[in-house]
């Protein structure tokens, strides 16, 4: 029963650029149930796509909470967006938007950030020096890039004089990534793309920019000019086996070279080198454009309340949560949402769509006094680009298992343009609407 | 409200186009159908010469649809990979015809007026 639903909803996520007709005998979802009433109050870290749509959410479902959010940015991120803007498919402005246009009335916006959190206490610590007690927490800071963590990086070089890309930094930088690949890809040299060894917010980005960079090149007729060089941290292209073969198949078919086990740990932008951690030893080669993925971890003061895995990810900090219920293992009133939950898969936004109805009806449920029943799988989707105009839908859980939403119709490993079209059209549309707690 | 229901179908057109865009383009669609029917009402009758017209056009407005698509999807015919790629290309193919069909015929019958009956 549960899993049937969570079936039907992913369709939901993604069924709507080409399937919607069919999708539509679904039929219409049931009444909203009623509210329920409460004194509690409810804190929010973090106003990315996590902490708006659970806010929209809870407002929806409940009556009377204090429901207070606090996250110092005042610029709201389509991440999943970067990669299109890196291409050159979109500008900037495609991916921004003010945070205080997707919280619902009603709740408590505090532009500040959370500098001492306390969960024995049930009390946070604003930057501003304000305190803030809760009754329950959820916890959706997302994470931080440690661009620190590449010697000899820094955000101020990214750009085409330098040839460095890093579209993970935000819209802007992705913006000026695309002129650092646009002028690669007119020019020719050595392409250098890859990942970091910590857990990583969409595994699948770093690798759809390696091939849209080779699409590019192919259309500008530059290709035999440009050679592409992927470096995967561990012995494999993708941790999902079944993917990582296609993946590596697709990079064999399009001459992509691949090195297994060779993590980023410096380079030198005036030489145009990379220095790559491998089990032999260090190794360093030359690059003409090179697109910087930095580790990625919990911010610090997450990693200093305790909240953290003691034994797990110690180096990174993602919060102690059950899999399934996505409850704080020692702190029963914390909640994770999105890419801070310690959980072995999906630092997405798929995720983050699925981890919400869970966090939503383990929580109402509880001030309710009813029992919940919602359990999470690791369900996480990537549309994985190929080419400027097609991708894979590629959807997997905890098991490695392929999930696909619409077996038999979209096969989850081939190269589709409708799987595109999901991306390019339907995906930021129905991201729009998980943060309005509609989707 | 995380089941997939019709409301989700709608929240997502909303923002796909702009709330505003979207139900001015579901009126425009309504006025055409309702002018159609109206026609059709008022004529007591199919014509079939309107009808021919409007079916010699219809590749016009299918193939008008397609390159709308492909345009605004940075993509192009190149990138029609397996049997449901051109399953949904033949259904925008299909949509845009009949929709454009049943605009030339509205057209005509609106332009020329009430058909005299012989």
């Amino acid at each position: 029963m549960e899993f049937d639903k969570i079936t039907a909803s992913r369709r939901g996520f993604l069924g709507l650029a080409g399937a919607g007709g069919a999708a539509l005998a679904l039929g219409a979802g049931g009444a909203q149930a009623a509210k329920v009433r409460t004194n509690a109050r409810i804190l929010i870290l973090g106003a990315g796509a996590g902490g708006a749509a659970i806010a929209n959410r809870l407002t929806d479902r409940l009556e009377g909470a204090q429901i207070t959010v606090l996250d110092g940015k005042q610029e709201h991120w389509y991440q999943p967006g970067f990669t299109l803007i890196a291409a050159g498919l979109r500008p900037a402005s495609y991916a921004q938007s003010s945070i205080t246009g997707w919280l619902p009335r009603g709740v408590n916006f505090v532009n500040e950030y959370a500098a001492e959190l306390d969960p024995e206490a049930n009390r946070v610590t604003t930057t501003g020096g304000q305190q803030i007690d809760y009754d329950y927490l959820i916890v959706s800071t997302g994470l931080v890039l440690d661009w620190d963590g590449i010697e000899g990086f820094d955000l101020s070089l990214v750009g085409p004089e330098h040839g460095i890309s890093a579209h993970y930094a935000g819209p802007d930088y992705a913006e000026t990534s695309w002129r650092a690949l646009d002028k690669f890809t007119d020019e020719g040299g050595v392409g250098m793309f890859g990942r970091p060894a910590t857990e990583m917010k969409c595994a699948g980005a770093p690798v759809k920019i390696c091939f849209l960079g080779e699409d590019i090149a192919t259309t500008k007729g530059n290709r035999d000019r440009c050679e592409f060089i992927y470096n995967a941290q561990a012995p494999n292209l993708f941790g999902v086996p079944v993917i990582h073969h296609r993946v590596r198949q697709i990079m064999d078919e399009r001459d992509i070279t691949y090195r297994y086990n060779h993590v980023l740990k410096a380079i030198d932008p005036g030489a145009k080198t990379a220095t790559y951690a491998t089990p032999d030893g260090d190794v360093t080669d030359r690059w003409d454009f090179i697109n910087v993925v930095p580790p990625q971890r919990a911010p610090q003061v997450i990693r200093d309340s305790g909240l953290s895995w003691a034994d797990r990810w110690v180096d990174q900090g993602w919060i102690e949560v059950d899999m399934q219920t996505l409850r704080h293992a020692r702190y029963s009133n914390v909640f994770g949402i999105g890419d801070i939950n310690g959980v072995p898969k999906g630092k997405t936004a798929a995720s983050v769509k699925f981890h919400l109805p869970v966090v939503e009806d383990h929580l109402v449920s509880e001030i309710a006094g009813q029992e919940a029943t919602r359990m999470y799988d690791g369900y996480t989707s990537c549309p994985l680009i190929t080419r400027v105009g097609r991708a894979m839908l590629v959807e997997f859980d905890y098991q490695d298992n392929l999930t696909p939403s619409f077996p038999g119709l979209i096969a989850p490993l081939e190269e589709l343009w409708i799987s595109w079209l999901m991306k390019e059209v339907a995906l930021k549309a129905t991201y729009n609407a998980m943060l309005r707690g509609r989707a | 409200m995380e089941e997939f229901s019709l409301m989700t179908i709608l929240a997502v057109f909303e923002e796909m186009f702009g709330r505003g865009l979207f139900w001015a383009m579901v009126a425009v669609a309504v006025a055409i159908t309702a002018a159609w029917i109206y026609v059709l009402i008022r004529d007591r009758s199919m014509s079939m010469r309107k009808f021919l017209l409007a079916q010699l056009s219809m590749p016009i407005g299918g193939i008008a649809a397609v390159w709308f698509v492909l345009l605004i999807t940075n993509s192009g015919l190149r990138d029609i990979g397996g049997p449901i790629d051109w399953i949904v290309l033949l259904g925008v193919f299909v949509a845009g015809a009949i929709g454009f069909a049943i605009l030339v015929y509205v057209v005509q019958s609106l332009v020329r007026g009430r058909p005299v009956d012989s």
